[in-house]
């Protein structure tokens, strides 16, 4: 890898170097380096771009990175990747994908994520977007993230898209089973004339299951942000989602809610709360010597943090 | 030294002009002086003047000398100016270590924001990563805010009302952080309080009455008066009663 991938790579998955564990690292649409361990095989599909990650019944404490960095400008791929957590498992997984655009074709990365996690298995996922570049070509992702949740089962689900993508549309499905519980942490902030769209369909299916879907975001200058989530109710349930959005400069946030009951005990909130900055947290922090700008800047650091 | 001179502020209210501050004209000198009075009689609005949230339309400000009058919030804070607000901001995220971190000016460890933390009755190790969020409740971010000021330690401090949204209960256990507080501050502390507790740790009192300085002078001068006059509760609740 050269410089600009490995940087790209530090960014999306703090890797300075090859990772402890299973690892794909994939490069300009090619993997350029893999790892399996006694547990954690990673299998190349056949039929399309991507590879299957199957994690034995019972691994805990280990982790996968799974890395993309795209430096050629003008690439276009969609590749698929599938989990299959066994049971009783505890892992963390960590994706990424990071794009340095130096030319003036769009590049554009759409990776298609499923995971089955198995039953009373832990997962932790971690998934981070970035981009660079010098040049006017668009940076554009397009994640999809399919989850299945057996019984007791645990998934939280990070998602962190701060810098340089141009246009994101973030599909999330989820069905949970009995008593399985997913969190989905999102933190988002745009720039520019920036775009994106989070859509998020979580089925509560199972007895006693659990969601909560939580939305930090940032928008700044132009940029345009659509949050939408739908949480039905099928069974006795609890579902909660938040959109916590703050707006700068002319930027624009949509939250869209949808929550359905579809059984008569299923609990489900959902909380939206959109505005600039309060202008006593700026006088706050003015007070303790900090400018306006600097006051900011604090402000949306920890906001996101 | 702080000096307020024939500091006017006016607001417009439905096409009228309504005086909230009429020719103000106070030297602070002392290490403790309290401004106290009846409520609407322009002791938040004095106390905004000075940190520079609010423009006097008339006077002047002087610190040490410098005229102020004309700086901003920030600039007036690098002069040596602390504010601790009557309702403490909450802040999704920033966590109390990093408020403190911010309000000392310089990256302290640990051990330093523990110190304060400790100082204003909080066990550092509960709250130094704790956000400074709706999980806390007023008490506990009005010792936050006091923990802020004392980071700070700058010449003056000014405190609006740290007795305003918090129970009685707490507030006792916070009057000893009061009784204590000149002697970790090294500078001016210029206090709005109604609590008779506090009056009575005053060098000085101030009472400001329809904007006026309607008292003014040492405790032992100032304070039985007031008592007499209040009973020990709210004047303008006995001046109604009356």
């Amino acid at each position: 890898m050269d410089a600009i991938q490995k940087s790209l790579l530090e960014q999306v998955a703090d890797l300075h170097e090859v990772p402890e564990g299973a690892y794909n690292i994939r490069a300009n649409g090619a993997a350029v380096a893999r790892n399996t361990t006694a547990n954690i095989d990673i299998v190349p599909k056949n039929d399309k771009d991507g590879i299957d990650i199957i994690i034995k019944p019972g691994t805990r404490n280990e982790s996968v990175h799974i890395p993309v960095v795209l430096s050629q400008s003008g690439l276009e791929e969609t590749v698929y990747n599938d989990f299959f957590i066994g049971d009783d498992c505890d892992v963390t997984i960590v994706a990424g994908c990071g794009i340095h655009n130096c030319g003036v074709q769009k590049s554009e990365h759409s990776g298609i994520h499923s995971f089955h996690v198995g039953k009373n298995a832990k997962v932790r996922y971690v998934e981070r977007h970035y981009g660079e570049g010098d040049g006017n070509g668009e940076n554009v992702m397009n994640p999809t993230t399919v989850v299945e949740m057996d019984e007791g089962s645990y998934l939280e689900m990070e998602t962190t898209q701060i810098k340089g993508i141009d246009s994101t549309i973030r599909t999330t499905r989820a069905k949970l089973g009995a008593n399985s519980t997913l969190i989905i942490k999102e933190k988002v902030m745009t720039h520019g004339k920036q775009l994106a769209k989070s859509d998020f369909t979580v089925e509560l299916d199972g007895d006693g299951c659990k969601a909560n879907v939580i939305s930090r975001s940032v928008a700044r200058d132009h940029s345009k942000q659509v949050f939408m989530s739908r949480i039905n109710g099928n069974s006795r349930c609890h579902g909660h989602s938040e959109c916590d959005a703050i707006i700068m400069d002319e930027g624009v946030v949509a939250a869209i809610p949808e929550v359905t009951a579809n059984c008569v005990d299923a609990e489900l909130i959902h909380e939206a709360a959109i505005g600039k900055i309060a202008g006593e947290q700026l006088t706050k922090l003015m007070t303790l010597g900090l400018t306006e700008k600097e006051a900011e800047e604090q402000i949306v650091n920890g906001f996101l943090k | 030294m702080l000096e307020l001179q024939h500091v006017s502020y006016g607001v417009d209210q439905d096409g009228d002009s309504k005086n909230i501050l009429r020719d103000i004209n106070l030297n602070i000198k002392e290490r403790f002086v309290a401004i106290t009075g009846p409520n609407g009689g322009g002791k938040s609005t004095l106390a905004k003047i000075i940190a520079g949230i609010l423009t006097p339309t008339e006077g002047r400000i002087l610190l040490d000398g410098e005229d102020i009058t004309g700086l901003n919030i920030t600039e007036r804070a690098n002069r040596g100016i602390s504010f601790a607000f009557q309702q403490p901001v909450r802040f999704k995220g920033l966590t109390v270590k990093d408020l403190i971190t911010l309000a000392s000016g310089k990256n302290i460890g640990v051990p330093e924001a523990c110190d304060y933390l400790s100082e204003v009755g909080l066990c550092a190790k509960d709250y130094i990563d704790r956000e400074v969020d709706a999980s806390l409740s007023g008490g506990e971010l009005k010792r936050i805010e006091i923990a802020m000021i004392m980071a700070r330690g700058t010449k003056l401090s000014v405190f609006d009302e740290p007795e305003a949204g918090i129970d009685l209960w707490s507030f006792s256990n916070l009057i000893q952080v009061f009784e204590h507080l000149h002697e970790k501050i090294n500078g001016s502390i210029l206090i709005i309080s109604h609590q008779e507790r506090i009056l009575n740790i005053a060098d000085r009192i101030i009472v400001l009455a329809n904007g006026k300085v309607e008292q003014d002078g040492a405790r032992k001068d100032i304070l039985p008066s007031l008592l007499g006059r209040a009973g020990g509760v709210c004047s303008a609740l006995t001046d109604k009663i009356r």
